[in-house]
């Protein structure tokens, strides 16, 4: 099916959003980190867990998703979330601790949750992989065409909950699409040590869905399968799997000395990236012209100065505020 | 017209219908809760009432479904899920400790987990280790679960439907030996009188299940029935013991429990759970930080001594608190 052109630039738009914004997050992380590295240093204190080099995988499978269907997402998630529409202000002000942030400062970097988005995340990892299947019951159940997604890593395709959840899933058969982003790495395992099959994609077969493999560097292909796989859980006909092939190209988490990962290794996977090659593409089939791109990225940027000054010049939240929102 | 006597199972599965009745959101997931009603019966007729949709039997993969049932609730469901013993919720605990407890909190408020998790807990018939315990103090100690435990078909079920209706995750513990099986012990107290209209008995309300005025014994589930069956030995002897029965530990009614110690001057705590960093340890600090100076005599505490709870019939009298051992606590309280 064809692709229209405002959807294939709105494609190269986000995957440059979540690059640009990941890239500030990083700036701004290090800021306060050195040249001695305490992780409570502000401005952004804590853990990072950023997602550059698998941009194409949210936005590919995102660009089919409406705001009220579901989305679980993991602890690497700031993509997920601006791929399925977030708030970069918000975002990045829950980064910052802010009181202005997503969640008032209560969540943080691994911990996203937006109610209009039907949006969640959180750093256990293959936790969220029932969440959507239970969210993809609940459509059901209500009579819905939502369809849920569930993002996870090729680390968590090993715990059991994905195992329970793909059987769960294909039971009742339900709306829901679990989308395995294999970076080749469980922080520092690599994926043949930790992993029975070459590809999770082959695990679908034991739960009677289909599974496919993707270049999850080629945002194209991220969509096209994706597109297949949501409607057809649209249509009620029932859950899939698809493992998109990627790469991070930074650490577990910043400040992680990677040494687990083979010399060149990073140099032949950034050949690959998937947003200097799509915009090249773009601009060779007279999709978008060199000025086109200019201003998206002009535009792009200006979103991600604005969300750092809101976050900035944001208040904190009042020390009390923490003992709030236990109980409704 | 006499009252109908219903057992707690019964008491349960009647909230949990009356309330599927009434709200549309509502359902049922569990191992077993289908046809077979509920291996403690607390679905019992459920499934054919509502049919598979509504009463889902699961496999047996409770990281899955509890994991699902947390999902169902972010979609605007109210899920009640069982898990069949408490003992099992090893299988799932990420999913309570760190997402049914937390998501609420985590999102600033913006998102309800109305989940209710119903679990069989207790001992005294021999299941051993691994399928008699009680963990509703491990449990209170999570930040964001309401935890209820009743002790009588009636409590049972005013309790449920408020757990129902309740925004926020509810654990609901019910005692094995208290759901009124044929196949357990028979307690009297397990067939009672219930309304069948609906009710509703809110949460953090203590149920003062005798007065007295020598020694306040709190308790809760079975210890309750113990309790009491100490306190009519004890009368015999000229010693008069109130009974509260907390009902819920999280929200927890306090004052009942120190207006209590000011009137009695005497506290033993009965818990059914372990001894250590539990129920019976959080209600003495609570009645030493808000009514020390009433106290006559040092509180006590009879609960499971720090071991596993073991098979034999001797060996599982001697852990698990009986009538005999609070008499005797209670006798040296007021000694």
């Amino acid at each position: 099916m064809p692709v229209s052109k405002e959807t294939l630039i709105e494609l190269y738009r986000t995957m440059l959003k979540i690059r640009l914004f990941e890239e500030r997050v990083a700036e701004i992380y290090w800021e306060g980190k050195s040249p001695v590295f305490n992780i409570a240093a502000d401005p952004i204190p804590g853990e990072m867990h950023l997602y550059i080099g698998e941009e194409a995988v949210a936005t590919g499978v995102c660009a089919h998703l409406r705001p009220d269907d579901m989305v679980a997402g993991t602890h690497r998630s700031h993509g997920h979330y601006i791929a399925k529409g977030g708030d970069l202000k918000k975002l990045m002000a829950e980064l910052f601790g802010k009181k202005t942030g997503l969640c008032q400062g209560k969540g943080g970097h691994m911990h996203l949750f937006d109610a209009n988005l039907h949006f969640g995340c959180g750093g256990i990892i293959g936790a969220g992989i029932p969440h959507a299947v239970g969210a993809a019951l609940a459509f059901k159940m209500q009579g819905k065409d939502n369809v849920a997604v569930s993002f996870f890593g090729d680390g968590a395709a090993n715990i059991g909950a994905f195992h329970e959840s793909l059987n769960l899933a294909a039971i009742w058969k339900l709306p829901v699409v679990f989308i395995v982003e294999d970076n080749l790495y469980a922080i520092s395992v690599p994926k043949s040590k930790s992993t029975a099959v070459k590809s999770n994609a082959e695990r679908a077969a034991a739960y009677g869905m289909p599974g496919v493999l993707v270049d999850g560097m080629d945002v194209m292909a991220v969509y096209e399968a994706a597109g297949e796989a949501l409607a057809r859980a649209r249509r009620g006909e029932g859950p899939s799997l698809i493992e998109c092939l990627c790469y991070r190209y930074k650490g577990h988490f910043e400040g992680d000395p990677q040494l687990y990962k083979p010399e060149g290794e990073e140099e032949e996977w950034r050949k690959k990236d998937p947003i200097p090659n799509f915009r090249a593409k773009l601009i060779k089939e007279g999709i978008l012209t060199e000025e086109e791109a200019a201003k998206i990225q002009a535009e792009v940027k200006a979103l991600v100065d604005e969300a750092e000054k809101f976050a900035r010049e944001s208040p904190w939240p009042e020390p009390e505020e923490a003992l709030k929102h236990v109980f409704l | 017209m006499g009252e109908r006597i219903i057992s707690m199972y019964e008491a349960i599965a009647e909230a949990i219908a009356q309330e599927m009745e009434r709200d549309p959101r509502v359902f049922v997931m569990g191992e077993d809760v289908g046809f077979y009603g509920g291996i403690f019966g607390a679905t019992t007729g459920l499934w054919k009432k509502f049919g598979d949709e509504r009463v889902r039997d699961t496999p047996i993969s409770e990281m899955g479904f509890v994991g699902a049932a947390v999902g169902a609730a972010l979609e605007g469901m109210r899920p009640i899920v069982e898990v069949m013993f408490v003992d099992f919720t090893g299988a799932c605990f990420d999913q309570i400790l760190n997402h049914m407890s937390k998501i609420q909190y985590m999102s600033g408020g913006q998102l309800k987990v109305p989940v209710v998790l119903m679990t069989a807990i207790g001992g005294g018939y021999n299941d051993a280790a691994q399928h008699s315990q009680c963990l509703y103090g491990l449990f209170a100690h999570l930040p964001g679960l309401k935890i209820v435990i009743p002790s009588t078909p009636y409590d049972a079920k005013g309790l449920m439907i408020q757990a129902i209706r309740d925004d926020n995750p509810v654990m609901y513990f019910f005692h094995k030996g208290l759901m009124g099986l044929p196949w357990m012990t028979i307690i009297e107290a397990t067939w009672a009188p219930v309304p069948e209209e609906p009710y509703t008995i809110p949460f953090g309300v203590a149920d003062i299940k005798r007065e007295g005025k020598d020694v306040t014994i709190v308790a809760v589930a079975m210890m309750v029935h113990r309790a009491l069956e100490a306190a009519q030995k004890l009368e015999k002897e000229g010693i008069s013991v109130e009974v509260i029965d907390l009902r819920t530990l999280v929200p927890l009614d306090k004052e009942a429990i120190i207006n209590s110690v000011k009137k009695t001057h005497r506290l033993l705590v009965v818990d059914e759970d372990y001894l250590s960093y539990g129920m019976s340890g959080e209600i003495v600090a609570i009645v030493a930080e808000n009514a020390l100076e009433y106290l006559d005599a040092p509180p006590k505490r009879v609960a499971v001594p720090d071991v596993p709870i073991p098979y034999s019939n001797t060996l599982e009298d001697f852990v698990i608190p009986s009538a005999d051992r609070i008499a005797q606590a209670v006798r040296e309280l007021v000694g």
